[in-house]
Order: structure tokens, then sequence, then C-alpha cells
């Protein structure tokens, strides 16, 4: 009996570890972060730092180092990159993203060069179709101003065969 | 007018509208003594969340606009002088309305705890408010704004109670007028 009762201790501590096993692997589960679903650098490239007016990754001030810090939580809260783009919008308006958003006014910022570079692509193109249908109509160049005076006009064939190598 | 004399027009038409429109929106300079505050009826979100709150809310009342943000090392010497500030002066004619700008909102709530500040916080994520009525430059600055909802004293950086007692008691005890 009393070897029983010696052993029994053993024996219960092997019981509650086994039993427990299943519990503790669940509860390691949940305490682990969820899987990050992006990185630091990669967010970093898309946001600005609203107070420096800097991309992020370029920014070293207080503020920006909180953005940081916050970017990390959320990475390790497993948001994706844009779940946490929106998440700081949310915090500081749209002002925070890098590249305007393709809606509303800021529209304009994609379209304005978009519309500038077409226009001056057409314009271009018009000089061009112009010059070259000038140039057809008006016969072969020609040197422009008056014809040389004959003396003129030895002179500077002089001159020309002086420099003649 | 020929087509091309119009499309000339509309181009520089269009590079006025443009340029007037960056120096608008980039016009921010900052109050005079006097100016009443630009769209004091904005509404932002009251930092705890609960519900929105304006500056122009506490109209009739002098009111210590401060803005500040938790990242904002002087502000941590500031917040504990306000709210010394707020308990000795708040009342019926007076509050102090703090301005959370550019911040984070959980971080702007640990600091309100840390510092146990109790007078009402508006919350300004974007800094536009700041930035573009205020026209502030910086965090902290402080405009203490008379009943009338006019600028009366403008502060650049952080208060300390000696600028406090000088600058912006006298108002409130009625030795000086907006």
């Amino acid at each position: 009996m009393r070897r029983a009762l010696l052993a029994a201790p053993p024996l219960l501590v092997a019981v509650v570890l086994l039993l427990a096993a299943p519990v503790a692997a669940s509860s390691g589960t949940m305490a682990n972060p969820a899987s990050p679903k992006t990185t630091l650098p990669d967010v970093e490239d898309d946001v600005m730092c609203p107070v420096c007016g800097t991309a992020l990754n370029l920014s070293s001030s207080p503020q920006a180092d909180r953005e940081r810090a916050f970017i990390r939580r959320e990475i390790v809260a497993g948001k994706t990159k844009d779940q946490i783009k929106s998440e700081l919008v949310a915090q500081y308006g749209t002002a925070v993203l890098a590249e305007p958003p393709k809606s509303g006014f800021d529209l304009t910022a994609w379209l304005v060069p978009g519309a500038a570079i077409l226009l001056a692509a057409i314009a271009i193109a018009i000089g061009l179709w112009r010059w070259r249908r000038a140039g057809r109509s008006g016969g072969p160049p020609t040197a422009g101003g008056p014809p040389l005076e004959p003396t003129d006009s030895e002179r500077l064939d002089a001159d020309l065969a002086r420099y003649d190598l | 007018m020929s087509a091309r004399t119009l499309a000339v027009f509309i181009a520089v038409l269009a590079v006025i509208g443009l340029l007037g429109y960056g120096l608008l929106k980039k016009s921010s300079d900052s109050l005079a003594i006097g100016d009443p505050i630009p769209d004091a009826t904005t509404s932002l979100p009251r930092l705890d969340g609960g519900g929105t709150g304006s500056v122009a809310d506490y109209r009739g009342r002098w009111v210590l606009v401060n803005v500040w943000a938790s990242w904002c090392v002087p502000c941590r010497s500031e917040s504990p002088t306000l709210e010394r500030f707020y308990a000795a002066h708040r009342g019926p004619d007076f509050t102090v309305l703090g301005i959370d700008s550019n911040d984070l909102s959980t971080d702007a709530l640990d600091f309100a705890h840390r510092y146990r500040l109790t007078y009402p916080q508006l919350r300004d994520g974007d800094g536009n408010f700041a930035q573009h009525e205020l026209g502030t430059t910086g965090v902290p600055e402080s405009f203490l704004v008379d009943p009338q909802g006019k600028l009366v004293v403008h502060s650049l950086g952080p208060v300390t109670d000696r600028y406090l007692s000088s600058n912006v008691v006298p108002y409130l005890s009625g030795r000086a007028s907006g």
C-alpha cells in the first residue's frame, strides 16, 4: 500500500501532463502571432511620414517611428499590406499614401500628367507634320539671306581655301 | 476667335487655375491676433471616441486650444502644466481644448491616460484642421480664443506656468481685453 502511494505522485503527474498537453498546445497556438503577410519595408515603400512630407522609409522623425511601430503591430496581427494601408488612412487621412488615391479630386494627379504628355505629343506631331509639308511645298532648302556681292564671295572662297585642310 | 486662340486661352487658363489652386492649398499662414478662428465649426472626432466636437462648441467661453501629439517630446512637459491650469481655472467661462494632430489614436489615448489629462480632447488625425485652419507649423502650439471666437494669444512651442500666468490669466481675470 505504501509503495502504491509512493508510486502515485509520478503517475498522477504524468496523467496531468498528458491531459494538459493538448490545452497547452492549443493555448500556445493562440498566443503565436499570425503569420506575417507583408513586411515593414514593403509597406514603408507605399506610405509617407505625413509630418515630414517624405516617404516613410526616408524619415527618422519621432512621428515616423510611431508610424513604423504601428505598422509592425499590424504585421504581427497578420494584416495584409492593403489592410495596413487602409488602417493608416483611417489614422492619418489619405495624405499618408505615397500615391494619391485614384478617385475624387486626387484622380487629377493621375490624369493631368498623362493628359499633358498626350497634348505635348499631339503638338509635336502637328508641328512636325506642318514642318514637313512646308519643306515639301517650298522646294529644296536654300541658304537664307540675300546673295553675296562678288567681292564678298571671292573673299569667302579665299578664306575657306585658307582653312581647307 | 480661332480654334488655335481658344486652345491657347484654355491652356493658359488651366495653368493659372492649377497655380492658383496650389497657392490656395498651401496658404496656411499663421492666424493673426484678432482674427476669428476660421472654420471653427469644423467637426472633429472626440479622442475618446464619444462623438464629435468643434472649437465653435465653446463659443461664449475663453478657450485655450492646444495642438499636440503623443510623439512630440515638448508636449510631455507641457501637458501636466495645461492640466494644472485647467484644474485651477476651469468653469463656465474657460476651458482648455486639446487637439491631437497627426497622431495615432491609440498612442494619443495612452498619452492622455499617462498624463491624466481631463480637459476635452479632439482628434485631428490628418492634421488638416491644425495646419490649414489654425496655420500651425508644428506641435505644440496654443491659441487663446476669446468668447467671440477671435484669437487673442498665440504661442509657438510648449507653454509654461509662467507663460500662462502672464499671458492668459490677465484675459480670464478681466485685466486684459481681446
